[in-house]
């Protein structure tokens, strides 16, 4: 390889995001709703290498704000590696001397998979709103057009987790030979009513920002401050109460004494508006509507008659399945939920509940125990395929 | 409340009596099953395809570690909704003592498998009744292995306990192997007044007629 900079210990280094295209005119991808895309673009990473009988494949799968780039650093100066360094790496959970991983952005995304910020081939102009509205079932059909692309029949897993273990399950559920093993994180079924209630708080802050402009600002200011909100509001649901606390208390930003004015003076609040300013500068509005829509549309319930044992009746996959003591957001009553069925279903499941304060956004950061539970799930798996 | 992983999983007891009892390629739930030593071995000798419920992180962890698909959680969750007769052996060993609602839970049992294998440290054991008589102190030994105020059992019971439990409640029990530890650690099966000298109490109930 090259001998620019060496690699931090346990990164996987310099990594570049490519792209794949398909549904091409006049071929288009269908979507659930009965419109179509065409033609639709991935933007993807790979980390490590496939082997000879392509048996070592395993999907990564992003959550609502993520893009391909899950490992890995895009320069040698890069302070910000993948969204998923702590697990992607020689030696990690997904440990990419053994493993082949990949990760895509998924469609309706805005880092670089086609999405309502692309380019309507019929128009000339960005989709914006006319972008047709994605399910996660749509987002999993494309994924596999970008695995059929790479030559590999069979993934060795498929791993995420909130909206990215939406997917895993649904990976399992529409292609059940396609998939060996599953890694479901601070996921569900569903998302519960209270989730749909702060999404559509979220959008509703997008759509009443005055640059917002029916979902045409591609050419002028952006709705920034409507999807700021957005993420303020949401990154509430993804801390629990306890680590809040711990992080900031009732504790001031400057002086010990109230100011008696409307400016930011507790922590948590400089807190939240920076997160919400970092997140402008990266995501587009009209996408977070749109992956927000799709992940309150995910029902496996309500697609099989009700019953979630149901939806997984013919899926052929391993499961490992991990949920968070104080997530809120994805409760571990639904990690719980989906165990059961899989247990009813007499599939083989796993489920691991990890201890901690950190709440839904606990599925990034790094865990000892999840990384370890990850590592042996894997292997054990990896072995059985021999 | 998590409870240490539990000392029989290192002490094997019963195992050697469990894996006699279980044919080749039976379904199998292992409730309480520590860090799944006994279904690993299951697993080697008679092909079963197992199933666990651990309550600790350490033994679930461990669990995954032999490649086995366990559920954390109280081994009481999620019963319900097996369908009846799903199993053909579930296994209680060295847990019934420890679970918040036994009577739930070997109802429950009963009716998801076709035959239940239950053992537990025997209260009435003499060690324990001469510990009680002599010392006027609970003993601390292999069969009651904490102090008082350590202790995470919740329900201690004798062999006579469960067999007069078994009989008021209509549950067939399909056989006895009341034991004693040998030096080994292997199991000596008890003939005579098992209730005062076998420290483990042994049961084999018939789930098959139970169904819901």
């Amino acid at each position: 390889m090259n001998d620019a900079a060496p690699s931090p210990k346990g990164s996987i280094g310099l990594v570049t995001t490519r792209y794949f295209t398909f549904a091409e005119p006049p071929g288009k991808l269908m979507l659930v709703s009965g419109q179509s895309l065409s033609p639709v673009t991935l933007a993807y990473e790979t980390y490590g290498t496939l082997n000879a009988d392509a048996t070592n494949a395993i999907l990564i799968l992003h959550a609502l704000s993520g893009t391909a780039h899950a490992a890995g650093v895009h320069s040698a100066g890069d302070e910000y590696p993948g969204w998923w360094d702590a697990y992607i790496g020689p030696g990690k959970a997904f440990d990419t001397g053994r493993y082949f991983v990949i990760c895509s952005n998924v469609i309706g995304g805005c880092n670089g998979s086609t999405g309502p910020s692309s380019i309507n081939t019929e128009t000339g102009r960005e989709y914006a709103l006319d972008f047709p509205v994605v399910t996660v079932q749509d987002m999993v059909n494309a994924q596999r057009h970008l695995i059929d692309h790479l030559g590999i029949t069979r993934l060795l897993a498929v791993a995420g987790g909130s909206m990215g273990g939406m997917q895993a399950l649904q990976w399992a559920i529409s292609y059940p030979d396609r998939v060996e093993a599953v890694i479901a994180i601070a996921t569900a079924g569903s998302l519960s009513a209270q989730g749909i209630a702060f999404n559509e708080v979220g959008r509703q802050a997008i759509f009443r920002d005055p640059n917002f402009n029916n979902g045409n600002y591609y050419r002028d200011e952006p709705p920034s401050s409507g999807l700021s909100l957005a993420r303020m509001i949401a990154h509430i649901t993804y801390l629990s109460e306890k680590i809040m606390h711990e992080k900031f208390g009732r504790r001031l930003q400057k002086s010990e004494l109230f100011s008696f004015k409307f400016d930011r003076e507790f922590m948590v609040e400089n807190y939240l508006h920076a997160k919400g300013l970092k997140f402008v500068e990266r995501f587009d509005a009209n996408s977070y509507l749109y992956i927000t829509k799709a992940i309150d549309y995910f029902d496996l319930k309500s697609e099989h008659g009700g019953k979630l044992t149901a939806a997984f009746e013919n899926v052929q996959a391993d499961f490992l399945v991990i949920g968070f003591s104080t997530d809120w957001l994805y409760p571990s009553a639904n990690s719980r939920e989906i165990v059961n069925a899989l247990r009813v279903a007499g599939k083989n499941v796993a489920y691991t509940e990890v201890e901690t304060d950190k709440g839904h956004d606990a599925f990034l950061l790094p865990d000892e125990r999840m990384e370890k539970d990850i590592a042996n799930f894997l292997l054990r798996e990896f072995e059985k395929i021999g | 409340m998590t409870l240490e992983l539990d000392d029989y999983s290192q002490k094997r007891i019963a195992y050697d009596l469990i894996i006699q009892e279980i044919p080749e390629k039976s379904r199998v739930l292992d409730l309480g099953c520590g860090d799944g030593s006994l279904l690993e071995e299951l697993q080697k000798l008679r092909k079963i395809d197992g199933y666990g419920v651990e309550i600790s992180p350490e033994g679930v962890s461990a669990c995954v570690e032999r490649g086995l698909y366990v559920y954390q959680g109280d081994i009481d969750d999620g019963l319900s909704d097996y369908k009846s007769n799903s199993f053909d052996y579930v296994i209680l060993n060295q847990t019934l003592h420890y679970t918040k609602r036994p009577r739930y839970v070997i109802s429950e049992i009963l009716r998801i498998c076709r035959s239940a294998i239950i053992s537990f440290p025997n209260f009435a054991h003499c060690s324990i009744r001469f510990g009680l008589l002599c010392r006027g102190m609970l003993p601390k030994n292999r069969l009651l292995p904490y102090e008082w105020h350590e202790a995470p059992n919740t329900h201690h019971l004798s062999i006579r306990d469960f067999s007069r439990y078994c009989a008021a409640n209509g549950y067939p029990v399909k056989k006895m192997s009341h034991f004693s530890l040998g030096k080994d650690g292997s199991s000596r099966v008890v003939g005579i007044s098992p209730n005062f000298c076998a420290e483990f109490g042994f049961f084999i109930l018939d789930g098959e007629r139970f169904v819901s």
